[in-house]
């Protein structure tokens, strides 16, 4: 079994109210010097048997077409090594 | 026989009884879809009415998108099929990309319930031709995620094609610079697609249809008879 990340981000030119109210928020707990926060979605897919190329590219059309709406968001699709996701188990 | 309208029900609708009403009150026949149905019951028109269709979760109308309904309905929305989306129905509707852009949260972050000026810019849809072109209306407007945003190519091409249908507008004398309720882009409440047959809008002409109850105004009815009137003269 391998889990497969995928990362959500509005685009850059898409305004982010949440990050913006979080940004604001930063100086009130005493964090100062964050000029901008964006906040984005994370999915993390277990998937059942080896993530080969096939795999890959059914995950990369399930994001594109569900997961991200691609006329507002962009994604990335990373595949987390076992040895990483052993270690987040800990 | 007089035409027969779809309303579709999803898990989360709220307003469908409320559209069902307002397609009788108009003089129409509603038809009951459900989310799950896999044929449309040989409507003549279909709407897609307002709530929270599977919770809004991931994005509104991202998940009611690929309900077994919107199987048919987008191929016969594309033949022309009459199609209205209030509110989350917009949502659906340009998560499925029967309309162009996207909906996001208001720029405010919070949910807002008003009564709401419109201009109505586009009269010659299939659900607006009752109106006139430049005519200012009220309807209610309840929402949370009602920011319409395109690139600015997009948004171009839509008031080149003349497919902005409505635009938000201050109330008369009053210098509100918190007319356009969402941060929605060039100040769009609704748009329609080039044929004119698929039409959506963040506010609710179903709940604008009886002057005895809501706002007192009826100003939504026109929705309604535009659509039977068309087809009733097709």
């Amino acid at each position: 079994m391998a889990r497969v990340v995928v990362d959500v981000m509005l685009k850059p030119e898409i305004l982010d109210p949440q990050g913006q109210a979080v940004q604001r928020a930063l100086p009130r707990l005493g964090f100062e010097g964050i000029s901008d926060v964006r906040q984005g979605k994370r999915f993390e897919l277990e998937v059942d048997g080896p993530v080969d190329e096939a795999a890959l590219a059914r995950i990369h059309d399930l994001a594109e077409s569900f997961l991200a709406n691609t006329v507002i968001e962009d994604f990335t699709v990373k595949v987390e090594e076992a040895a990483e996701v052993a270690e987040a188990a800990k | 026989m007089t035409a027969r309208i779809g309303v579709v029900t999803f898990p989360g609708s709220l307003d469908d009884r409320d559209t069902q009403r307002a397609i009788r009150i108009a003089g129409a026949e509603p038809v009951a879809l459900w989310h799950k149905d896999k044929d449309l019951k040989q409507v003549d028109a279909v709407v897609l009415c307002g709530g929270f269709s599977y919770g809004d979760y991931l994005r509104a109308g991202a998940i009611a998108r690929f309900s077994p309904v919107m199987e048919p309905l987008i191929d016969q929305a594309k033949a022309g099929l009459p199609v209205l989306g209030i509110c989350n129905g917009f949502q659906i509707l340009t998560e499925a990309h029967l309309l162009p852009g996207a909906m996001l949260g208001n720029d405010h972050l919070h949910f807002i319930c008003r009564d709401q000026k419109l201009r109505v810019e586009n009269a010659e849809t299939a659900w607006t031709t009752d109106y006139s072109a430049g005519q200012e209306i009220h309807i209610p407007l309840k929402n949370m995620d009602g920011r319409y945003v395109a690139d600015d190519y997009t948004l171009d091409q839509l008031e080149a094609e003349g497919r902005v249908a409505f635009r938000y507008v201050a109330r008369d004398g009053v210098a509100d610079e918190h007319y356009n309720p969402n941060g929605s882009l060039r100040d769009i409440a609704g748009i329609t697609n080039e044929a004119g047959n698929v039409v959506g809008l963040m506010p609710h002409p179903e709940h604008a249809v009886e002057s005895l109850i809501g706002t007192g105004r009826t100003d939504g009815l026109p929705f309604f008879t535009s659509i039977l009137k068309k087809l009733v003269t097709a």
